[in-house]
């Protein structure tokens, strides 16, 4: 079957979310290699492209990491492509170090970043602005404000890419990655996927004496870019008033909704900035002459609001800008149509009208409905045996998956955690400073990511603590994608799958042990032997993902479990030991969903009175 | 036409994001420019779901608190968690069955006595229509076409700005081979509780 974003037509229109029109976008801008590792919001840009792989010759590949991924693209780049690699915002900060000297280099090619942040931090560590980079790097920037635009601006993305001879971040929001919209389907490009090389070592080759040669060169690239973003049709200029509001990304629907709504066209000027770096100072100007007052309305940093400040600075201007400010827009969070129409209001003395809530008094509180690991996942197996063995004695660092739900009660492991890795990095200094248990938590897709350098280094610095590698055999947080530990041939797909325990064998750990977690006692026995040691050592807590497994062929569902009443003696060890959410409590006592049991025993073996047991099994023996 | 915003939440697996796109793709079959966003950074695992959809002109993917024209709850405690959506000309369209956060088997905050806390939310909103709809979708095949159920409900009130037609083509294009029937008959029931409740009512408040 083609792929829906190869199938549809030219001129045809489509619903679609954002991250499959950035996919179209590059799909219609000739793409020839795709490279990426997962992150929410970014994850569907690189599923599109893992499926069309699949059926055409676009090359694309999950990598270890979002650098490699960025490395991988630059060398096709390099060789006269069109690649992109796509990620999450704190996916470019592992990508950072090779981009801040592939912009010396530059690419014959094309070499589109797309790069999603997440303000509110939706499933985020943190709500970084990436757009800094572009800055840090000397690179453009491309921000699109609808989904639409996102699709035309991935495309020419590429081009612009092609013209400047330089990778172009294009940066997007969570409010536009995961919102859906109408597109319209432009002519596919034919793919270019023989790459040729010529070879200029006193141009490619970073050592100093180059460096210096390309330095200059790139400040002469955003030079160029510059003049590009002066005339370019993503930088916009809309209305005509005596007030101004410079905006960007999803902060232009908001802007231009609330104007519209109120019937202010005649009173504002807008400045959409689709271009955002480098900031086209002769269009900034354009923008402000004549204004009495300026709103920079943007999510994030005061970015565009600085570079403003700056322009009007120069130009001599005293007209007042303002954006961030504590009665105006904060740094924090993401912005509503609420939150722009009252710093209209305040700033321009208008009255637009804002929706007013009900109000919730005499409601009743509401309990939390937190994430929770599913039902079968075997990191609840892992961590209630570690629970079992190790309470609240040892120091729990943890990393970024689904495991890091682990968090919450009743299992509460995880007592540290910044970024990918950071567990097992930060494992040996807790270990240094308190002589204390430490028992570090890293995903396989993790470990692969960001695991290797720092177990290496706690094995040449001779670190205490206990490394687990919970090893569900996929990427499951982003929506069970491979990574080097996993076989795809089931979908056609020749990998050379890495095994775990050599890797960290290889790395020279000693004490290396593998158990399945939902073998509760071999799993608690493991615990045991594995935190006795002194150094660095590993436990491999290996079992499939229960989601990623009923995707396998020859994979059968396993029979939930009930409770038999008969014998339950309303302990509720299993509930509150596991707190797998396939339980209930209710004034019966405890029950078993059947339809959430994913079968996995663990409670089953929890229980002292031998009261839960497989649905089949407990008809058979009533 | 003035801009219809659609605010639904779920938990995680109960088909939120479908039936917002089903919704969406209704709306492009009218004619009209859809814009949706969708959060469900962790909707496997339980967590809650939330789509926006905005029916008609405009440029914004999100609906503020008191924006939303409509509010559609798969779940009671969903709805009530998102009733800073509504403004008293809301109509929220709710589904009693409750699904129950672990947080309350693990005896942390009780699961609240909802038929009382929905009789209070009703007298603030426009119109709350609730009804078991787990219940009707088993009735029409499948506990999970609940977000089927809950579309018919929603659809019900949109005319003449979408019709029903527009929902059912999208469930025959849009929803998996196997499941159109029992799709199919989710919608009508949900249509179905609209009237019933309506009568039952006279005039719901
Ligand atoms: S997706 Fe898989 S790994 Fe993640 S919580 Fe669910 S079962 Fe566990
Ligand atoms: S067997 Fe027990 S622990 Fe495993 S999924 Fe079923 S109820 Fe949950």
């Amino acid at each position: 079957m083609t792929h829906p974003l190869l199938s549809a037509q030219t001129g045809q229109k489509a619903l679609l979310l954002g991250n499959e029109a950035i996919a179209r976008g590059a799909l219609e801008a000739g793409v020839a290699f795709a490279s990426a590792y997962p992150g929410t919001p970014s994850s569907e840009i690189a599923l599109q492209f893992f499926q069309i792989a699949r059926e055409t010759d676009l090359y694309f590949e999950y990598s270890a990491n979002e650098k490699v991924s960025l490395e991988v693209a630059a060398g096709a780049a390099m060789c006269g492509l069109r690649a992109i690699v796509s990620m999450k915002h704190v996916g470019l900060n592992v990508a950072s170090d090779a981009l801040m000297t592939l912009a010396y280099t530059g690419i014959p090619g094309a070499l589109v970043v797309a790069v999603a942040d997440d303000p509110f931090m939706y499933s985020s560590q943190n709500e970084q602005d990436s757009r800094y980079y572009a800055k840090l790097a000397s690179l453009p920037v491309l921000e699109p404000s609808s989904v639409a635009e996102a699709k035309d601006m991935a495309r020419y993305a590429f081009d612009l890419s092609e013209m400047l001879k330089l990778p172009v971040i294009l940066r997007t929001t969570t409010r536009i990655n995961h919102a859906s919209g109408v597109v319209e389907f432009g002519h596919l490009r034919a793919r270019n996927t023989a790459g040729s090389f010529q070879k200029a070592p006193f141009s490619y080759v970073c050592i100093p004496s180059v460096s210096r040669t390309l330095h200059p060169l790139l400040l002469k690239r955003m030079a160029q870019a510059e003049n590009i973003a002066e005339e370019s049709r993503w930088n916009i200029i809309e209305g005509e008033g005596p007030w101004g509001v410079a905006c960007n990304g999803a902060s232009y629907g908001y802007v231009s909704d609330a104007i519209a709504e109120g019937g202010f066209k005649n009173r504002f000027r807008i400045l959409r900035l689709g271009m955002s770096y480098p900031i086209s100072e002769k269009r900034v100007l354009q923008f402000l002459s004549g204004l009495e007052k300026v709103l920079v309305v943007e999510e994030g940093e005061p970015f565009m609001e600085e570079a403003i400040r700056c322009v009007a600075q120069q130009a001599g201007l005293t007209t007042p800008i303002a954006g961030k400010r504590t009665d105006l827009f904060s740094r924090l969070y993401e912005f509503d149509p609420a939150i722009v129409k009252n710093a209209l209001n305040h700033y321009f003395g208008l009255a637009l009208a804002i929706a007013k809530p009900i109000g919730t008094q005499g409601l009743p509180p509401l309990p939390d409905r937190p994430p929770n690991l599913c039902p079968g996942c075997p990191h609840r197996g892992a961590y209630t045996a570690i629970r079992e063995v190790l309470g609240d004695s040892a120091i729990y660092p943890t990393d970024i998956g689904c495991y890091t739900l682990g968090l919450h009660a009743p299992l509460n492991m995880g007592d540290f955690l910044i970024a990918m890795g950071a567990g097992v990095g930060s494992a040996g200094g807790f270990a240094k400073a308190t002589g204390r248990k430490v028992v570090a938590f890293i995903g396989d897709s993790t470990f692969f990511h960001s695991g290797l350098s720092p177990l290496a280094n706690a094995v040449y610095n001779r670190h205490d603590f206990l490394l687990v590698i919970l090893d569900n055999g996929t990427t499951g947080m982003t929506g069970h994608q491979p990574h080097p530990g996993v076989d795809v041939s089931h979908l056609n797909i020749e990998r050379s799958p890495i095994d775990m325990e050599s890797v960290v064998r290889g790395l020279g750990v000693q004490n290396v042990f593998t158990v399945n977690p939902l073998h509760f006692r071999k799993t608690v026995d493991a615990v045991k032997q594995a935190s006795a040691c002194t150094g660095p050592s590993v436990l491999i807590a290996k079992a499939l993902c229960p989601l990623y497994a009923k995707t396998l062929p020859g994979q059968k569902p396993k029979t939930p479990y009930v409770v038999r009443h008969d014998r339950c003696k309303d302990h509720r060890v299993c509930v509150d030991k596991t707190g797998c959410p396939a339980f209930s409590v209710t004034s019966a006592g405890v029950e078993i969903d059947a339809l959430r049991c994913a079968g996995c025993s663990l409670c089953a073996q929890l229980c002292p009175e031998k009261a839960i047991a497989p649905l089949a099994r407990e008809i058979k023996t009533p | 036409m003035k801009t219809l915003r659609v605010m639904i939440v779920a938990v995680g697996g109960q088909g939120n994001i479908l039936a917002a796109k089903l919704l969406g793709e209704a709306g492009l079959s009218r004619g009209l420019d859809v814009r949706m966003s969708e959060f469900h950074g962790m909707a496997q695992r339980g967590g809650v779901v939330e789509s926006m959809v905005l029916l008609g002109d405009g440029k914004g993917y999100c609906i503020a608190n008191g924006e939303a024209d409509f509010l559609v709850g798969f779940e009671p405690c969903e709805t009530l968690r998102a009733a800073g959506k509504c403004s008293p000309k809301t109509i929220v369209i709710t589904n009693t069955a409750p699904v129950p956060p672990f947080t309350v088997s693990l005896g942390g905050s009780p699961y609240p006595d909802v038929q009382g806390a929905l009789t209070a939310l009703a007298p603030r909103v426009g119109k709350l229509v609730s009804f078991d709809a787990t219940a009707l979708a088993q009735e029409a095949g499948s506990a999970v076409s609940v977000n089927i159920v809950m579309m018919g409900a929603l659809v019900a009130h949109l005319a003449p700005h979408l019709q029903k037609e527009d929902f059912l083509n999208a469930i025959r294009e849009k929803t998996k081979p196997a499941l159109i029937d029992v799709n199919l008959r989710a919608f009508e029931a949900g249509v179905f509780a609209v009237d019933q409740t309506t009568a039952r009512t006279g005039g719901f408040k």
